[in-house]
């Protein structure tokens, strides 16, 4: 008897805005234990993060990577399946794409660029492939096997990186790319790179394949009711891994960006935590890529905006860390936050 | 005796629509009150307010006499007011009797006393009949156990009004006779019992008075001994209702599909299918009779792919399609209207056009340059065919979710049927439906075998069998053991075939449980 839409609708940011209001809220109350005014803490936050073109750019180069992380996580998640190895993804996609950009110095830009970004998402979708046809084949739990390919991705780059594609210098790092395999900064003294262009095209791609091809169609099917895709034609299996290889090669656009963007060298272990940051990113942004961009300039933001705030008052930038916690806790437990906010009662 | 209660000129609200308008019912103490009426009609809102679940817009309700004020089921509870719902409430990790004592525990020391309550439940299940071990647990029991540990419940807290909604849409035939039963002895001993139903037999079968409800609406009550099927019918839906589906003799042409020697394996691996061999010829209806679970569905789900067959062959006009998947076995002309719609046969979460393409997603013109969709295309077949088959409301934007039960199976018939199969497939085409969908489904299904299609009905109601198959197979255990014309069988002869009895034989003693299913 009731009729409602559960697309986007208002009732749909409620959950995701009443969130981070919460999890203000609550960082407040931690803000104020160490003697701090809360208000002047947010508004210094506020301002670090989007006050000027500078710090504005800063934030869009903090939120690059999550875009990428974000959204891999998200399109697994459209398909039914956990990707909780964007970690490991990016990692891998990161050393290849170092790899061609260490490698061919003769190679012009406009090749060479492509290539690295190509071969880094390739090598990245092929390496979620592998949790993803152990699911399909064997009914092997993604979120099992994705966690245990980031280790296999942490300690093989590592090995790389020490190893085979060691640079010059001392520290565990590969030399640095060859200039025509660069994503060339934009902005500076920022670090913000044309990566910002790639994930606003992917964020585009990922729509049009989610809702506009048939390939799409198929992944949503198998995601939101696999009995019923089946019965329509739909093989479950093929979709799974297909699922995954988008989600994978998505994903490792982030190790790809931070690589040729903003270190332009593969360093030991770079990312902190892009790929875990991603899960909550596409959470917040309820696995659609116009809330996983909203989401990512929010832990960009928050991210930039924290360094600041440690620098310029007496809250330390973990108090970050706790609104994102929180954040993602009022999420999860989305039932709260509809029961804060006065409804009609149910037919 | 007098009425026990009162409801008087109730009327309930909701956003758009008017569920209960001025609704007036007295139930007498002592007897059994079915409440039918279609789906959406009303009834159950009805009940929720007397449960205290929803408050009436205006309206009151009265309980010997006395004016009440039921704010919630609690208030329900005090007042000897129990209700059983379609979904039952229940703790599978406890037993039969903690459940039944949850939030009203006997207490000895401050400490539940286990034993009194497994006693007391014992006594309570003895005394009317309800065949229940208090100690099993309730993840171990019968959907038709849980239902008696419901009604347990009630009684446990002394309920006088017993409400029991829709409680036989989950049960088998033979479970219900049970039911019935129960009720009957809760009537002997005095326990007034509102039994709210849309299936019209039911009402005969059990009931002392009828209401009926027709869009929010009271349309009259009958003392259930002065009326019949045809006014009550009627009376539900509003005009005059073919309880007969109307057609001419079947015309068949050549085979169609023939199936021969196939075994199917269940999911546990043991064969659900036994050597089953069955010709369908071009414009007739085949109906599969039989009680649910024997091998029925692994038949089907072979047929169309969905699972593969041990061994055995099927031929679509002379051509193996056993080692097929489901998109190919589409491709050739079979459509399939699954038994279970929600599981199988739709996408709650997508809307009606992009469920009315599932399965032909993949196909021109709904896939242009052969990937993207063709968004013209699919809302152009969704228009056309929500309104060819009257799927309500006339949105196809709308989430398959916020439509009723009879219309998202209207909107798969519309999706298999617009296909123009060779060979259609329904399982329980009408299951849970109102009486307004099961007519228009049938008349479809007929019209299909009107323009030559070969039909395959399985169904475990045997009104539905009787009148729309040409030929009845039965099946039991997994083997069809008889083969019959239509006008060969009845439902005595089915029922006696459908439970294991002799084919040879031409009647047994053997037909219990053949009434009232």
């Amino acid at each position: 008897m009731e009729l409602q839409q559960r697309s986007l609708t208002s009732r749909n940011l409620l959950v995701p805005i009443g969130s981070v209001v919460l999890a203000l809220l609550v960082g407040s109350i931690f803000i104020l234990v160490v003697g701090e005014n809360p208000l002047y803490a947010y508004r210094v936050l506020l301002v670090e993060s989007f006050g000027s073109i500078n710090n504005i750019a800063g934030t869009l180069q903090r939120s690059t990577p999550l875009i990428f992380t974000g959204l891999g996580v998200a399109f697994a998640f459209r398909c039914g399946l956990f990707n909780i190895g964007a970690e490991g993804q990016l990692y891998v996609g990161g050393m290849v794409a170092a790899i061609i950009g260490v490698s061919f110095g003769n190679l012009p830009g406009l090749i060479h660029l492509p290539i690295a970004v190509f071969a880094g998402m390739l090598a990245g979708g092929l390496w979620a492939a592998i949790p993803g046809i152990l699911k399909a084949k064997l009914g092997v739990h993604e979120v099992i096997n994705t966690i245990m390919m980031n280790f296999v991705a942490y300690y093989l780059t590592d090995f790389l990186v020490t190893g085979p594609f060691h640079g010059g210098r001392w520290a565990p790092e590969t030399d640095r790319v060859f200039p025509t395999a660069v994503l060339e900064r934009i902005l500076p003294p920022s670090r913000l790179n044309t990566g910002i262009f790639l994930a606003i095209v992917a964020l585009v791609v990922v729509y049009i394949v989610l809702w506009k091809t048939k390939t799409g169609y198929e992944i949503r099917a198998v995601g939101l009711n696999p009995s019923a895709a089946e019965y329509g034609g739909i093989s479950v299996a093929r979709n799974m891994v297909l699922a995954m290889v988008i989600s994978g090669a998505v994903a490792s656009l982030a190790g790809v960006e931070q690589v040729l963007g903003v270190h332009g060298r593969f360093i030991q272990r770079f990312s902190p935590d892009l790929g875990f940051i991603g899960i909550a990113v596409a959470l917040l942004g309820k696995n659609h890529p116009v809330g996983v961009f909203f989401a990512a300039v929010l832990f960009g933001a928050l991210r930039t905006g924290g360094a600041a705030m440690d620098r310029l008052t007496d809250v330390p930038r973990e108090l970050v860390v706790i609104i994102q916690a929180m954040i993602i806790m009022f999420v999860a437990a989305d039932e709260l936050i509809r029961r804060l906010v006065p409804r009609r009662r149910k037919a | 005796m007098g009425n026990v209660l009162e409801i008087d000129r109730i009327t309930k609200r909701f956003p758009g629509v008017v569920a209960n308008d001025a609704v007036s019912l007295d139930v007498e103490a002592g007897e059994i009150h079915a409440l039918v009426g279609e789906n959406g009609s009303g009834k159950s809102t009805l009940m929720n307010i007397v449960y205290g679940l929803y408050q009436a817009d205006s309206g009151e309700i009265r309980l010997n006499g006395e004016r009440v004020e039921i704010d919630d089921p609690r208030d329900a509870i005090n007042l000897g007011l129990g209700m059983v719902f379609q979904h039952f409430m229940l703790v599978d990790t406890l037993t039969v009797a903690e459940n039944v004592i949850l939030r009203a525990e006997p207490q000895k020391f401050r400490f539940v006393d286990y034993r009194k309550a497994e006693q007391e439940v014992a006594r309570l299940a003895d005394a009317y009949g309800l065949r229940i071990d208090p100690r099993a647990k309730v993840a171990d029991i019968s959907v038709g156990q849980e239902q008696r540990v419901e009604i347990l419940k009630a009684l446990y807290r002394r309920a006088k009004v017993l409400i029991l909604d829709e409680p036989t849409a989950v049960l088998t035939p033979q479970e219900t006779e049970e039911l019935f039963q129960v009720m009957r002895n809760l009537r002997e001993q005095g326990t007034t019992i509102v039994f709210i139903t849309h299936k019209i037999k039911e009402v005969l079968a059990i009931s002392d008075r009828v209401s009926v409800l027709r869009r929010g609406k009271l349309v009259g009550t009958r003392s259930t001994a002065e009326t019949g099927h045809k006014e009550l019918a009627e009376m539900m839906v509003g005009r005059e209702v073919l309880l007969r589906v109307e057609k001419e003799p079947a015309k068949p042409g050549a085979p169609v599909a023939e199936i021969s020697g196939l075994y199917v394996d269940d999911q546990r691996g043991t064969a659900a299918v036994k050597d089953v061999s069955l010709k369908i010829r071009q414009g007739e209806v085949v109906g599969i009779a039989g009680v649910e679970g024997n091998g029925q569905q692994e038949l089907v789900e072979a047929i169309t792919g969905l699972t593969t067959a041990r061994t055995g062959k099927v031929l679509l006009h002379g051509e193996p399609i056993q080692h097929l998947g489901p998109m190919r076995i589409k491709r050739k002309g079979i459509s399939y209207i699954p038994e279970d719609r929600h599981k199988r046969g739709l996408i709650l979460d997508y809307n009606v056009a992009d469920n009315l393409i599932l399965g032909l997603h993949t196909q021109p013109p709904f896939v242009e340059h052969r990937l993207f969709r063709s968004e013209r295309h699919i809302a152009e077949h969704a228009r056309k065919l929500v309104e060819e088959y009257d799927i309500r409301p006339p949105n196809p934007e709308l989430l398959m979710y916020t439509l009723s039960g009879g219309n998202q199976q209207k909107a798969i018939v519309a999706r298999e049927f617009s296909r123009r199969p060779e060979f259609l497939i329904c399982s329980q085409p009408t299951r849970g439906l109102d009486i307004g969908a099961i007519e228009f489904i049938h008349r479809e299904i007929i019209r299909q075998r009107d323009r030559g299609t070969a039909i395959l009905l399985v169904s475990a109601e045997l009104d539905e069998i009787l009148s729309l198959s040409d030929t009845i197979a039965v099946m039991y255990d997994g083997k069809i053991v008889a083969v019959l014309p239509a006008q060969e069988a009845d439902e005595r002869r089915l029922g006696y075939l459908m439970l294991g009895g002799d084919p040879h034989l031409p009647e047994g003693d053997a037909e219990r449980g053949v009434t009232a299913t």
